[in-house]
């Protein structure tokens, strides 16, 4: 997959140059290309900081002039089969309540992360697994689960925005982490293999940020996981700022570059204004206070790295929900070129199923089922037993991220892998009130079976892989382990309704491959 | 720092609603967004609203807050006079589904009517093309848009005069300045610009650009600059004669 997406990305961005993208350009008319952490060379097509939002826009104004039809603001609460084939899929229009079975010859899932199984996240609310749960519930195999990616710099004051990304860009044009002592921590703990191409000397690392090539980069810009342990660390050791986070300070490079307030608010426009706005803090003058947040799922449905389908006919997967591309640890940028390239293959994958397949046949009695499972929280009178879906909500995300978060115990997995089981029968006794139209609380209700479904899968991989990698911390396992090198962690629903884990080993890389990381070392 | 404050909320659907009061505590340092959350988690299970991102990026919590259009995640309660109530109601430009939550499909179905992105051949040789950054900083400035539709739902216009089916509002027409001020298009948008999109309706008072949260310049650098364009080609007596002797062909 990394050999598809990296020889496949250049073509996918000037695809959407020419549906009318407006990427930033070099002094030639070219299209700039930038760092983000763990990057050796210089490679990422970028609006700004809000490259995410001029995809969106781009695939949006295109799409609507190709006839594709459009069902906004639905809910899929289960995917329709029949026998082992994927046949359609059966949800709701949030605006009135309406159920309706959608046909379908192939399906593709492409409904993101799941952050919200935790309490600090960037995830939006629709980060709930819901898609690697459905999917792991019509019989799809799920890879790599325990590896979540903690995005080292979250907003964490105030209150309101505690979670929501600070771009990695901001570290990208110059910005430097300090403790609350004004140190610049990250020169203490660098890697061994990252050390050769890692500047010691802050001037250096300056001149990689402004694109000298020759330079080495800061130690600011190591991978996420490495720089969100080590924030954890400076807080833990009371070394934090004063909300819990860390000083990320953007405004010292006014010792560099002449009119640097406005340098900044031109390279980053997005952040000075949410900053300004939310935090009343001008990040142009002063240092922002940040801290991990959960940010990303390496691991998902498991997918052919070709053709993005399933071990379930009929089903293919993309985008985050979706694993393997990322292995560990996802580097910056590789989301949004992942969405692109493997988006892509997986509609064309989907299509040629579609066209090579007739029409499945619907079950009415699956379809009945699954309305009754998504109404049924209405039918619980309130009392008696039953409490509202959010409190559930609340208490999940608290005990994930006490327990299967940034750095992770056997013993703190155990409890959360039992908590999980009593959650689960709390959910089952969730009663909602109100009508089906536009109604949140049902929708929470409705989520809470995806989430658990997720958090589950999570716990189980984290505690069968006893070393330390990637996304994936143990502090009793703190190493890699050669050995757990050599397989994935798989999760499927066994026949009597129970999540089973097993271990496949890894195939063989290609040789050419091979010589490629062998060269790049 | 804790304090109680009292919100008035719409509640209700197409056929009617009222406000209803609620009461409740809120720490320092929150939006709006967090106290209607908190409300709907305590007290109103189901009240809809919608939201997305809670950073000002997906332009999905678009509400009136004190009677002015805001993005609820954007709008911090230290900016509000928390000793009254505080009035949280709808988009009043768009119909109601429920509550806080606005039908703004009309804007969706506006966007497919303008001519789609249309590039001129490939200018190097290796079949893209080259552009100046300084040519394309002010169609990235339209390309900041997120799509709230405040600026939609401020304009007399459209809140007032209902021309939906005669003008596209600013969203729209920051939307088509992008569109013909992107150095690669090659499509004419200024006929229908002075017909069915009603350009003329727009009397720049600038509502528009006070809301967006974006802070585009929407009149001076989109709508204004339109209106010149339509008027050299319609309006303007020398390049009328000009087109009615011209060689044709």
């Amino acid at each position: 997959m990394a050999e598809l997406h990296a020889k496949e990305a250049p073509s996918r961005v000037h695809e959407l140059e020419a549906w009318g993208a407006v990427f930033d350009r070099t002094k030639e008319g070219k299209i700039s290309q930038r760092n983000f952490g763990g990057h050796r060379y210089p490679r990422l097509a970028h609006v700004g900081d809000r490259t995410g939002l001029e995809l969106i826009r781009t695939l949006q104004d295109h799409g609507i002039h190709q006839g594709i039809s459009v069902h906004m603001e639905y809910t899929i609460v289960s995917l329709l089969k029949d026998g082992d084939r994927v046949v359609g899929a059966f949800g709701y229009d949030r605006e009135r309540g309406r159920f309706r079975i959608f046909k379908a010859k192939a399906v593709v899932v492409c409904t993101g992360g799941l952050g919200r199984a935790y309490a600090v996240t960037s995830n939006s609310w629709e980060g709930t697994g819901d898609g690697v749960s459905l999917a792991y519930h019509a019989g799809a195999e799920l890879l790599d689960m325990e590896f979540i990616q903690f995005h080292p710099t979250g907003m964490i004051w105030p209150p309101s925005v505690k979670g929501i990304l600070v771009t990695e860009s901001v570290r990208g044009e110059g910005g430097v982490l300090r403790n609350k002592d004004g140190k610049r921590f990250m020169y203490d703990d660098v890697p061994e293999n990252y050390r050769s191409q890692t500047s010691t000397d802050p001037e250096e690392g300056w001149r990689y940020t402004q694109n000298d090539k020759t330079a080495k980069r800061p130690p600011e810009l190591l991978t996420r996981d490495h720089v969100a342990r080590c924030i954890n660390r400076e807080v833990k050791a009371g070394r934090g700022s004063p909300h819990g986070g860390v000083f990320l300070d953007i405004s010292w490079i006014k010792e560099r570059i002449p009119n640097s307030a406005e340098h900044i608010k031109r390279k980053l426009p997005s952040m000075y204004h949410q900053f300004m706005q939310l935090a009343n803090l001008d990040i142009t003058k002063e240092p922002m206070e940040v801290g991990p947040t959960t940010h990303y799922a390496m691991g998902g449905i498991r997918v052919n790295g070709e053709t993005q389908a399933t071990n379930v006919p009929g089903l293919f997967a993309a985008g985050e929900c979706a694993a393997g591309l990322h292995g560990a640890n996802r580097l910056g940028g590789n989301s949004l070129s992942d969405l692109i390239v493997f988006g892509k293959r997986a509609g064309e994958f989907a299509a040629k199923y579609a066209k090579e397949n007739s029409a499945g046949k619907v079950n009415d009695a699956q379809v009945e089922t699954a309305y009754k499972e998504a109404v049924e929280p209405f039918e619980r009178p309130a009392g008696g037993g039953t409490e509202g879906p959010y409190q559930v909500q609340y208490d999940l995300q608290n005990m994930m991220q006490a327990n299967v978060g940034i750095v992770r115990l056997h013993n703190e997995m155990e409890f959360a892998l039992d908590g999980i089981q009593k959650l689960k029968a709390r959910a089952a006794r969730v009663a909602v009130q109100g009508h089906l139209e536009y109604n949140p609380g049902w929708h929470t209700a409705i989520d809470l079976k995806h989430l658990l479904t997720v958090s589950e899968a999570i716990t189980l991989c984290s505690l069968d892989r006893k070393e330390s990698r990637g996304g994936h911390f143990r502090e009793d396992f703190p190493n890699k382990d050669s050995e757990a090198q050599k397989y994935n962690a798989v999760i499927a629903k066994a026949a009597d309704g129970s999540m089973k884990l097993r271990r496949e080993p890894i195939p063989a890389m290609r040789e050419d491959l091979k010589q490629v990381i062998e060269e790049m070392k | 720092m804790n304090k109680q404050v009292t919100f008035r909320i719409w509640r209700g659907d197409a056929t009617g609603g009222e406000f209803v009061e609620y009461q409740t505590e809120i720490t320092e340092g929150l939006v709006v967004l967090d106290v209607i959350h908190k409300i709907q988690a305590t007290q109103a299970n189901d009240l809809a609203c919608r939201w997305n991102c809670k950073a000002g990026k997906c332009g999905s919590c678009s509400a009136e807050i004190n009677g002015m259009p805001k993005l609820m995640c954007m709008t911090r309660m230290d900016t509000l006079n928390t000793d009254k109530p505080i009035t949280v109601e709808p988009m009043r430009a768009f119909p109601s589904i429920r509550d806080l939550a606005t039908d703004v499909s009309w804007n969706f179905r506006v966007k497919t009517k303008i001519k789609k992105f249309n590039p001129r051949k490939p200018d190097a040789e290796d079949g893209t093309w080259r552009m100046q950054q300084e040519d394309v900083d002010r169609v990235q400035e339209f390309r900041k848009c997120i799509e709230c539709f405040l600026c939609q739902d401020v304009c007399h216009v459209l809140r007032d005069h209902h021309k939906h089916e005669e003008f596209i509002g600013p969203r729209f027409l920051v939307y088509t300045a992008a569109l013909e001020m992107h150095p690669l298009d090659t499509e004419d948008r200024l006929p229908e610009l002075k017909q069915s999109q009603g350009i003329g309706f727009c009397n720049i008072t600038k509502c528009c650009t006070k809301v967006c949260p974006e802070h585009i310049t929407i009149t001076d650098n989109a709508i204004i600059p339109l209106k010149e364009r339509v008027v050299d080609e319609f309006y303007d007596p020398l390049g009328w004669l000009w087109k009615k002797i011209r060689p044709q062909g």
